[in-house]
């Protein structure tokens, strides 16, 4: 069972994290530990053991359990999303609708494998039940931009999200999806790519790419990190249905979404006025601030397998 | 004050970390002021408001605060009172008593006795991001114990989570913002105290709730 190639990428997390951890410990014990990054470093990595110990095991155990646990971090996300979010009393049917029905049938859609019917309900249904409970206040005050941020959230948090799981429901012929290998190799492209491009701009980064949305996004960073993310994509090709080259071109398509995808939720929690979403995950932020860039690639990865790997 | 038994501060630690669950009280800062008794004073628009503040206050504080709270509301059931009493350990003041009576009355004798606070100015809950006119009983007890750090508190959401007149709690990030204890301006009118004093909890909200209507 351990040489499953599911199992192979999960030891290969905590080896990487095992090294990650060492040499955070290093630099910290050198720096003298008052040093903001290097003890921001060390808190990150520290979260990220949380992150693999709890994401792993869910996953390991089943397509069930796994769409719950993304449940779980969609409902979190889109918590902080609009705890941040000025709505009006008008809005507050449409608010609850979005955490207890719009989450769970979503969710349950992605549990059972319900396709046709997950991909259209929020952008379709929801589009049009959202606005419509926001209707039965008759409170025209900033009307539209209500909707519309209530309905930017539910496309963030629970749309965006729940594309995540439903790799694992995804029909290729002649490989497993339902393992979570296909999921983990996403997650683990995904992630790598924010946390390289986090170390080469703590290295190298000397120009900022968008200095007032994200200061510590550089140029340096983008793309050694992007390049170094692309590679290790398409060196685990193995544990996927791609060949080197198809994995190759996917990772980098989930490096440039994932890459704009935090500048947009940057971009947006700006305009709100913070600089983190919350301050759930010790170092990182909030859950959306670890999954700002899975939601808008995790739904394009979804599409493009689906589109040229499924029948 | 009486130290109070076990069970009831159990029962209180485990309000505060369902509270801190449910509707993610947090604090958005820690509490800077350092004298050993402080009434914290704070925007009012929900049930949820005296929880929430309890719920986000750093331990060494919460063992020493008294929530002020009204007897028309906590008093009002047997289980909402048993929590007011043995949970929350509330100071009692009766709103709506005799022309004549004074209301504050149990709150002196709390501070007298060492407690901390939990105020709020305006004496009743109301709708909006921001809190309406503060009324004159936090500058009485301004004047009364100087000795006392006022501190403005600002808690962001509550009025969205659980407004007045709702039955549907959503399930928001309520976030406690504690403000620097207030100067002591010496022979300040009550009026100039009082607007000064609600003016030091509104700037405590963050800029996107302060500047969206009330």
């Amino acid at each position: 069972m351990i040489n499953t190639p599911f199992w192979s990428l999960a030891f290969g997390i905590v080896a990487f994290l095992s090294m990650a951890t060492l040499i955070g410990r290093a630099i910290a014990w050198k720096a003298g530990g008052d040093n903001a990054t290097v003890v921001n470093l060390n808190q990150r990595i520290n979260a990220w053991w949380i992150l693999v110990a709890v994401t792993l095991p869910f996953i390991a155990i089943g397509r069930t359990t796994a769409t719950a646990l993304f449940a779980i971090a969609s409902f979190l996300a889109l918590r902080e999303f609009l705890s941040l979010t000025p709505t009006r009393p008008g809005d507050r049917l449409a608010m609850f609708s979005a955490f207890f029905v719009a989450i769970p049938v979503q969710f349950a859609l992605v549990a059972m494998d319900w396709y046709g019917l997950f991909s259209i309900l929020l952008p379709v249904y929801g589009f049009f039940l959202l606005p419509t409970a926001s209707t039965l206040a008759q409170d025209t005050e900033d009307y539209l931009s209500r909707c519309a941020k209530i309905q930017w959230a539910i496309m963030v948090c629970v749309y965006g999200v729940s594309h995540i799981p439903a790799l694992l429901f995804l029909p290729i012929a002649g490989y497993d999806t339902a393992n979570g290998t296909l999921l983990v190799y996403f997650l683990l492209v995904a992630q790598l790519s924010d946390v390289l491009q986090y170390v080469c701009g703590k290295l190298f980064g000397k120009s900022k790419v968008a200095p007032i949305l994200s200061p510590n996004k550089t140029w340096e960073g983008l793309i050694g990190g992007g390049v170094l993310a692309t590679l290790v994509g398409a060196a685990l090709h193995g544990v996927t249905p791609f060949t080197a080259w198809q994995a190759c071109a996917l990772s980098l398509v989930v490096v440039i979404t994932g890459f704009f995808g935090g500048l947009i939720l940057s971009a947006v929690k700006r305009s709100l006025g913070a600089k983190d979403w919350g301050n759930g995950i010790p170092g990182h932020g909030g859950v959306l601030d670890r999954l700002d860039s899975l939601a808008f690639s995790a739904p394009i990865f979804f599409h493009l397998t689906r589109y040229w790997f499924t029948p | 004050m009486n130290p109070r038994p076990r069970s009831e501060l159990v029962a209180r630690e485990l309000l505060c970390s369902l509270v801190r669950l449910l509707v993610g009280a947090v604090p958005a800062n820690g509490v800077s002021t350092t004298t050993a008794q402080a009434i914290f004073f704070a925007n009012h628009s929900s049930h949820l408001d005296t929880v929430v503040l309890l719920a986000a206050l750093p331990l060494r504080w919460r063992m020493r605060v008294r929530p002020v709270a009204a007897m028309d509301y906590w008093g009002n059931g047997r289980i909402r009172r048993w929590i007011a009493e043995r949970v929350l350990n509330v100071v009692f003041i009766n709103r709506h008593g005799k022309v004549g009576e004074d209301a504050l009355a149990p709150v002196r004798q709390a501070l007298q006795e060492g407690a901390s606070l939990i105020f709020f100015p305006e004496g009743t809950r109301h709708n909006g991001a921001l809190p309406d006119e503060f009324k004159s009983g936090i500058f009485r007890l301004a004047e009364e114990f100087p000795r006392i750090a006022l501190v403005p508190t600002y808690l962001e959401n509550p009025n969205r989570t659980l407004p007045k007149g709702s039955l549907l709690v959503l399930p928001l990030i309520n976030r406690v913002h504690f403000g620097a204890a207030l100067s002591r301006i010496a022979e300040e009118s009550k009026p100039a105290f009082l607007t000064r004093a609600r003016q030091a909890v509104c700037e405590l909200a963050p800029h996107q709730f302060s500047s969206s209507p009330k």
